[in-house]
């Protein structure tokens, strides 16, 4: 592995996304020719090009190695760290071996590279209450916590602020006031830490919040855009988890309704029964649900919605009436995982950052049998 | 024109420690940073905090360990003062919400590190500035009635009133371009060292001497600037940190021959030697042959002697920095490192509580040398330094702006000089050199010629190139000629400071003419107490050139003594 790293200097070409406010112009391209070790990064290319073709290249950054958050940028599409990206890798994975450098999405842009973190980011931060608030009395020495506590919360205390999660979030692009996974990772910080005193509070806040927990859509692209696997998502799912299974807090938005006849259906179908997931989430975890007043309303809101799919043959009578068939070695497969997981004394948080990635094969539940079962 | 009690220049640990401080205090504060506070380079200290909070430890073992280290150039009584406050200080970042590690009994855990007499290092994995620093940013973002933010305004100069006493600065805004003069009772600098003027160098982009050479320029002594530290572990080709935490968890640095080379220079400590004293080993072996790497110019760390477990657990972040830096993984096999620059141990000259020969005039951590670390600092004591004398500044601070009111200053000439200077920078002619070239060749000049190993005729070169430089810099050119986020102009400024760095760093390496802590002479080899147990101090002179003056070594208990590890 390290003979790639003695590797000679090679050209690089630079696509940067530029936008200067004061011409009054459009953002343009602005393409440079680099020379650099291949496993070089992103952003010592882009500081060559700055340092001897054009100074006035605007990107934000400091420590080079992916802790002081500055460089987050887009490579190629995808949300990145400048810093954290080698240039031959940027160069594989684009299109025609010119690599694109543009400012993160879902940001007002400044000035090329830079985007307005206070307007988005930051805003949204402290909208979590951003700050320990300690259990008292406050012992004359340190908080008596386990170990296990701290380690925990120090895979989100390691989130760098960088914004690379926010960059692409799809709930984001939809609904920009949505709280978003930075500020969720920042929240399990407090609500993961036992020296906290407003677990519940906090938990009741971000649940009732329209745009708190339960408005992300679960699309794993703050996951794979986190340069420091804090894995955003990973901690909005452990909110959520705490403050149904464990504080029993009831939504304003059925996020908790919604789980629970989420995990209900497929425990007794093998299969999600979508028809009946809307009744259930508004009139209550049964097959009567759909007779409560609440679903009623839902179920007539989505009526176009519904003829809409069975005129595209996306939706049938039968599969209204009736949930998918699965086999029945495949529905008992599927349950078996639910007794697992239930039988166990206590919840199991997987936690990536300690684990690294070859540890013990105990670490997770069976991937293979749940992908067997759930393909139709 | 914003008027506050405190005016705190820098947002890493030292500034937000001194803000959360004065503002808890009672006072109105203002603290200022050219970046956003949480990218400061603080948030790239792994390692840990130092602290006697075990109780088999004493601080004065602490003191003492820190005493040696500094090869008998710190001063005792600020040393006591570090060592002493350190446990109550650790316990406040605990109370905060610093996520320190814990033990079994779920008290705080401590690993070993270089040149202390045992575990005494607390850590957050090895993320604890960053961790550290997150905390305190949720303090002030908690205090945000108190404390006023400017993030991402860049300091130009200080303003001082009639009777020379520091009353505010001149500042601009990156983001619009605005300049706008800040009074204030008090001014403290907690903006950093000045390692951006070496290259390769541990230290970000943003680290470039703004505070010293700002105190310099306004007449404050700079001191022990001769001390550079070279930090043993450093990856050869871009410099990046590998943390003592490694060699604290039990890691072998191996030469060419696959030898545990430490054992000639330190065979009780060894890996654990001081910085000073590894970094010299290393570039001795390198020195006569015994590197590894293509140029030979490499030592092996050697980490998989750490169980495996441990070092995912507790060096997680050097386990991607191998992988990702260096295409190593550190779990498996060794990795090149060899010594590069990465902290200063001078500064800005201060007493315990941060105050600099200017009225109202304070500077805390890097910036500033109080001294605490005299010839070599200790790792994980500048987590505490910063914290410590941030703190002490901050409250001392906020007292003296509660006794007096606010200075009448008229700012407006000097504000319009300065944006008059970074206006005539914007527009120079393209001719002569770029910023980026001049700065590239300062840092390479100081690593050639004051690094490791030095000697008169390479300090007498590195003068002359760096006053040829200086000429250059005052007419380089740049090209953006915008007003938003203008960093080109702003990187033409901070050539200036870290010039002005460098001056100060050869001058006071020329002057000491003996061995000590970081300071190695190879034309006067050894240390020499009689004539040279005292600080240099640099000021600059009348006619722009610095001058040296002596200021003595404060001994409270710790007799020099001969310095083994």
């Amino acid at each position: 592995m390290a003979e790639a790293h003695n590797r000679p200097p090679e050209k690089f070409t630079l696509r940067l996304r530029r936008y200067d406010p004061e011409s009054g112009g459009a953002p343009y391209w602005d393409e440079h020719t680099i020379e650099l070790e291949p496993h070089r990064s992103v952003l010592e290319g882009i500081l060559q090009a700055r340092d001897r073709f054009d100074g006035s290249i605007g990107i934000r950054c400091s420590c080079r190695q992916a802790i002081c958050g500055s460089c987050g940028v887009r490579v190629n599409g995808q949300p990145a760290l400048a810093c954290h990206t080698h240039l031959d890798a940027a160069k594989q994975s684009a299109e025609s071996g010119v690599i694109e450098i543009e400012p993160m999405g879902n940001m007002p842009v400044i000035k090329d590279l830079i985007v307005d973190m206070d307007a988005v980011h930051w805003k949204k931060i402290q909208r979590v209450t951003p700050w320990l608030l300690a259990k008292q009395p406050v012992p004359e020495r340190e908080y008596l916590v386990s170990k296990e506590s701290m380690v925990d919360v120090t895979q989100t205390m390691a989130c760098i602020q960088c914004g690379a999660c926010l960059s692409d979030c799809l709930a984001m692009e939809v609904d920009p006031g949505f709280i978003g996974p930075a500020a969720l990772a920042k929240a399990y910080r407090f609500v993961g830490d036992p020296r906290d005193d407003q677990q519940f509070e906090r938990l009741n806040d971000l649940a009732q919040d329209p745009q708190g927990i339960f408005d992300c859509t679960h699309c794993f692209k703050c996951v794979d855009a986190c340069p420091k696997g804090v894995n955003p998502m990973g901690q909005i799912m452990r909110l959520r988890r705490i403050a149904i299974g464990d504080q029993h807090i009831v939504d304003q938005n059925n996020g908790e309704r919604h789980e629970a006849a989420f995990t209900t259906l497929i425990r007794d179908n093998g299969l999600l029964w979508e028809a009946e997931l809307l009744p259930r989430s508004y009139g209550g975890n049964s097959w009567f649900g759909k007779f409560a007043p609440a679903a009623g309303k839902e179920l007539l809101s989505s009526l176009p919605t519904a003829i809409k799919g069975m005129l595209r043959g996306k939706m049938t009578i039968m599969g209204v009436l009736k949930p998918h068939k699965l086999p029945s070695q495949d529905l008992k497969a599927v349950q078996a995982i639910y007794e697992k997981i239930e039988s166990r004394p206590e919840r199991y948080e997987l936690n990536l950052y300690i684990t690294g990635e070859d540890e013990d094969a105990d670490t997770a539940s069976s991937p293979a049998s749940l992908e067997g079962s759930a393909s139709q | 024109m914003p008027a506050h009690d405190v005016l705190i220049i820098g947002a890493g640990l030292a500034g937000q420690r001194a803000a959360l401080a004065a503002a808890e205090s009672g006072a109105s504060v203002a603290i200022m940073s050219k970046v956003h506070p949480v990218r400061s380079h603080s948030v790239a200290a792994a390692g840990g905090i130092n602290a006697a909070i075990s109780v088999d430890d004493d601080w004065r073992s602490h003191a003492y360990d820190t005493v040696k280290g500094s090869d008998f150039l710190g001063d005792q009584d600020a040393i006591e003062v570090m060592c002493s406050e350190a446990p109550a200080e650790v316990m406040e970042l605990e109370h905060m919400g610093v996520t320190f590690h814990r033990n079994d009994k779920g008290e705080m855990d401590l690993r070993a590190f270089g040149g202390a007499s045992m575990k005494r290092t607390a850590y957050v994995a090895d993320i604890t500035g960053q961790a550290m620093l997150h905390v305190l940013y949720e303090q002030l973002m908690r205090h945000h009635e108190t404390v006023a933010r400017y993030e991402e305004w860049f300091t130009t100069s200080l303003l001082r009133d009639d009777a020379g006493n520091c009353c505010g600065a001149i500042a601009r805004d990156v983001r619009s371009g605005r300049m706008e003069a800040f009074t204030a009772k008090n001014v403290i600098l907690a903006c950093g060292g000045a390692g951006q003027a070496y290259k390769p160098t541990t230290n970000g982009l943003i680290v470039t001497g703004d505070g010293i050479a700002m105190a310099y320029r306004a007449g404050a002594p700079l001191m022990d600037m001769e001390m550079v530290q070279y930090h043993p572990t450093c990856l050869v080709e871009t410099g990046i940190l590998i943390t003592e935490g490694a060699r604290g968890e039990g890691a072998h640095l191996l030469n060419a021959n696959g030898e545990r080379f430490m054992e000639k220079s330190a065979p009780n400590k060894m890996e654990l030697a001081s910085r000073d004293v590894v970094s010299r080993a290393e570039q001795i072996e390198i020195n006569e042959g015994r590197g590894v790497g293509p140029n030979g110019e490499g030592i092996l760390l050697d980490i998989t002697v750490v169980p495996r477990k441990r070092t995912l657990e507790a060096l997680r972040e050097i386990v991607n920095l191998g992988k990702d830096f260096a295409g190593v993984d550190i779990t498996r096999e060794p990795i090149t490192i060899r010594p590069g620059q990465h902290y200063i141990m001078g500064g800005v000259k201060t007493d315990v509580d941060g105050r600099t020969a200017i009225d109202g005039l304070y500077a805390a951590g890097e910036v500033a040398c109080v001294s605490v670390h005299g010839g070599n600092r200790l790792g994980a004591n500048s987590l505490l330094d910063t914290l410590i004398f941030g703190r002490r500044s901050g409250e001392h601070a906020a007292a003296r702006a509660a006794s007096m009111g606010m200075a009448h200053v008229d700012a407006n000439a000097q504000l319009l000089a300065d944006a008059a200077r970074l206006d005539s920078i914007v527009a120079r002619p393209r001719e002569g050199r770029r910023v980026s070239e001049i700065k590239s060749e300062l840092g390479e000049t100081m690593n050639k010629s004051a690094a490791v190993f030095r000697d008169e005729a390479g300090l007498q070169g590195a003068l002359e190139t760096i006053g040829r430089l200086r000429a250059e810099s005052e007419s380089a050119w740049i090209d953006d000629r915008g007003t938003v986020f203008n960093q080109d102009v702003l990187g033409a400024i901070e050539l200036g400071y870290m010039v002005d760095c460098a001056e100060a760093t050869v001058v006071a390496a020329l002057e000491r003419k003996e061995s000590r802590g970081a300071q190695f002479r190879t034309d006067y080899p050894e240390r020499n107490d009689e004539q040279w147990l005292k600080h240099i101090d640099v000021t600059l002179g009348d006619g722009g050139s610095p001058e040296i003056s002596y200021s003595p070594v404060t001994i409270t208990q710790w007799q020099p003594e001969e310095r083994k590890y």
